[in-house]
Order: C-alpha cells, then structure tokens, then sequence
C-alpha cells in the first residue's frame, strides 16, 4: 500500500505547479480546497500524475476531480491499490 | 464607447511599451543598445552548437523568469511565454493601468507568436519518447500553442475583452498591433498587443535554419547586415514587445500619464503566387498603410525596414521603398540590426524604436552594415544614430510564405 503523507503532497504539488505567492500551504490546509489554495483542475491532473510515478497508484482523471481537499487527495492515493500489486 | 465603427473613430494611441529583447531588457535597456549600437548577437549557448551550420543568435543572457514571475507560472510556460507575461507586466506599469484601473471586459489582448512554445515542447517530447506518455506534462496541452501568450495575460491581468491571436510569421507582430487598433475602434477601450518568439532548443533551431535564410556567419560583428553587399542572411533571436493601446478619449478619461504616439495606420497584404510575374506585395502595403493614415510619403520622416539581410530579399525591400518614396528621399533604418530577427516581435520591437524614435528626436543607425549597394536608392542611417524631428514612422514587415505588414505611427502632438 502507498502511503502519501501531506507534506509528500506540498512538496509534489510545489513541484508540479509552483504555489500562489499569497498562500501559505506550510499551515493546515488539509480541509482547504484545492481552489483557495490556487490549484486548478489542470494542476490536480499534473500532481495525480507524478503521484502515479513516484507511488505506483493510478487515479483516473474523473476520480481526481472529485477530490476537493488534500485530505480527499490523500485518502484516494492511501486507499488505492498499487497497479503492481493487483 | 459601443457602437462606433471603423470609420472616423477617435484616435488609437499607445500609451505604455515594453522590450524584452537580447542586449536590452526593458524599454529603456532596449533603446541605450540600439542608439550605441551595444549588439546582443553572440554565440547561443542554450546548447551546444558547434556542429551546426549556423551558430550566432540573438540570445537574451540576463533574464531570470523567477524574478519576474510569481512561481505559479514556471511549471506551466514555455520561454516565450515568460517574456511575453514580463513584457506585458512592464507595458501596464508603464501605462499606469493597474487592476481595476478599467472595467475587465473593457480590456482585450492581441499577441503573435511564430512558433509556439518550442523549448517547452522539445523537453515534454524528450519525456515522451525516454520515459512514457505518463511523465509529459499535463500544461504541454496548451503551452506550445500560439494562443497561449495571449490566455496567459488575459487570465494574469483579468483583462476578459475581445482577445486574438495572429500568426504571419515575421508580420505577426504588426498584424497583432493592426488588430489591436481594429479591436479598440469596435469599443474595447484598451487592448494589450505586440509579440514574442523564442525557440532556441535544438529542434527550434533546426526549423529556423531550415528556412535557408539564416546565416551561417561567425563573426557577430559581420553576420547580420541588412542591405550590405556582404549581406548573407539573419542572425535568429529571441524576445519581442508589447504595447498598451487605447483609445485616446479613454486615455484622457483616466489620466493616461503619457501617449508614445498615435497608431494612424495600418495594412496587410499578401504576395502574389511564385511565377505569377507580378511584384511582391510590400510597396502596396506601404501605400494602403500611408492611405490608412491620409498621409503622404513626403510626411513619413523615417522607414524601419523589414530588413530580411538576404540580398534578394533587401533588394526588393529596397525597390519598394526607393520606388514609393523617390530614390534616398527618406531615411531608413533597421534596429533590429543589433538584436537579430525576433520573428513575431520583431515588428512591436520596431514600433517601440519608432515610437521613441519621436520622442527623443532620433533615428538609431542600422549597426555592423557599412556598404549599401548605390543601385538600392535607399538613405541607410549608418553608423551613428541621426537627430532629426519625427513626426510619422512607418514600419515595415515581412513573413516568410508572404505575408507583409506595414504600421505608420505619428507622434502625439500631430
């Protein structure tokens, strides 16, 4: 099982799409949504893709939109059986 | 400001500019190199050139996008992109427009590119082919796109007005800035316009020198010369301009801090079929330039030319201008002569040159060309820059596969 922590995903999400300069993401952000923390749709996809490599869990596209919060992000990924453990 | 149609609209001005271009970052950097001659062609060093044919370009060295950019934008911007987002922050400032300053439907963006986000492009395709489709970037869907330089300013500076992009190559740039002056007088009061290009990656590079145009000189004192005799093709650059242009009475309105200048005119055409034995269509786009703004040639105080540094090409240019405006009648110019041919910005570029060209009373010199054939019939400015009033400049353009491009721009006082 893959286990993401929040600060993987600050960290990958810094990465994949830099961060808003008025934002802080190193408070609580757990329960703030991807769009008051300035992550679009585009962002999400780029994130669940470097995800995918660095931990081995596939997310289909329409599975990531649903996530609002980066605590819905991280229980998708945590939840999610490795591909090659199927 | 709705309803009003082309004809008999207020005046079009250009109330702010930019310059990203090699040898001169920001407008005034940019107008120091050209009127020194301060050349930015050297040997590109993106990546090693040593075994290709053509090996100088017009590189811009001191550019940290980082520094200019909020870090939201890198991981999704070609290096197009980030001059034309840079530019398009200094051309507001310059203007004073902030947010808020007018309503966002009342503001639009008309941008040209040539070529796209090439840099970008060629390391997501190196992705793909080394690693799998699953390690491109999700932003390659739109970061190569000639649109995209005009949907990144929108969204930056929420100007959600008419908004356009226009590809013709090197005539790109003039024809954004025509459509920005078109825009303007359909009621937007302010369109943000001009162009960029960048692609100096291996694989942009090799497209540019496909063209058969560029030269493969290695001395950057003697490799771009427009309209010399020794004249052996285009030293390939990056950057370009962008220009805030309004509508005067809106200018006025909101205390505008100062008007460069007037765009009176405007026209496009596009070259006859090869073998077709008519003439190639620049002169005539001159002339419907001219018309456009109901001047003269005599009233036009200084020609930037195309200037292709291709003897075919300058010859033509040559004729064209020789034959409108009466042999050596009208001193030409080419400042692009120190920065090389920045394809879709080259023509803002020279329309800021031109610009300032009127504010401070001075035609910059074309830099490194010293020996025009006497056949050409044109008044090259060589050498040193040449003090003389300009109250109208006309700017010429060319794109490969024929498009041609003209703008005349008349100080703020006529």
């Amino acid at each position: 099982m893959a286990h993401i922590q929040i600060d993987d995903l600050r960290r990958i999400l810094v990465a994949c799409a830099g961060e808003d300069d008025g934002i802080d993401l190193s408070g609580d952000i757990l329960d703030t949504s991807f769009g008051d923390l300035g992550y679009d749709s585009l962002a999400l996809m780029e994130t669940a893709a470097r995800i995918e490599r660095d931990y081995g869990v596939a997310l289909a596209d329409d599975v990531i939109a649903d996530a609002r919060t980066p605590r819905d992000l991280l229980d998708l990924v945590n939840r999610a059986v490795p591909a090659d453990a199927r | 400001m709705n309803g009003r149609t082309d004809s008999g609209a207020d005046a079009v001005v250009v109330t702010g500019v930019s310059v990203v271009a090699p040898g001169g970052l920001g407008t005034e950097e940019y107008w120091k190199s050209v009127l020194t001659g301060r050349s930015g062609i050297g040997e590109l060093t993106r990546f090693d050139v040593t075994r290709y044919p053509a090996r100088l370009a017009g590189q811009i060295r001191d550019f940290e996008a980082a520094d200019h950019l909020p870090s939201r934008l890198l991981p999704q911007t070609d290096v197009s992109t980030r001059y034309a987002l840079a530019a398009a922050a200094w051309a507001l400032a310059d203007a004073g427009v902030a947010a808020g300053t007018l309503p966002d439907y009342d503001m639009g963006v008309v941008t040209s590119t040539s070529q796209g986000g090439f840099e970008f492009t060629h390391r997501e395709f190196n992705k793909l082919w080394s690693k799998g489709p699953q390690h491109v970037s999700v932003y390659e869907s739109f970061a190569w796109f000639y649109a995209v330089n005009t949907g990144q300013i929108s969204i930056r500076h929420g100007m959600r007005g008419p908004s356009a992009a226009l590809v013709a190559e090197q005539a790109g740039g003039l024809d954004a800035v025509g459509h920005a002056r078109r825009t303007v007088r359909r009621g937007t009061r302010l369109v943000l316009s001009g162009g960029v290009d960048s692609a100096f990656d291996p694989w942009g590079w090799v497209a540019q020198s496909a063209s058969g145009r560029v030269t493969t000189a290695t001395d950057p004192e003697r490799a771009y010369l427009p309209f010399d005799t020794a004249a052996s093709g285009h030293v390939p650059a990056e950057g370009g301009a962008i220009l805030v242009v309004e509508d005067a009475g809106s200018a006025r309105l909101r205390g505008a801090e100062r008007i460069y200048g007037t765009l009176a005119g405007y026209a496009s055409t596009f070259d006859p079929r090869p073998g077709s034995g008519r003439p190639p269509g620049l002169r005539r786009t001159a002339e419907l330039a001219l018309a456009d703004a109901g001047l003269a040639p005599g009233d036009v105080d200084v020609v930037f030319a195309d200037a292709a540094g291709v003897p075919e090409l300058d010859r033509a240019e040559a004729a064209a201008i020789s034959g409108l405006f009466g042999p050596n009648a009208v001193p030409v110019t080419a400042p692009k002569s120190v920065t090389g041919r920045m394809y879709a910005g080259g023509g803002p570029a020279d329309l800021v040159a031109a610009l300032l060209a009127v504010r401070d009373s001075v035609v910059p010199a074309t830099a490194h060309t010293t020996s025009v054939p006497a056949g050409y019939g044109i008044d090259l400015v060589l050498g040193e820059p040449r003090a003389l009033p300009v109250r109208a400049a006309l700017v010429l353009a060319r794109g490969r596969w024929g498009f041609n491009s003209a703008v005349v721009v008349t100080g703020p006082t006529r």
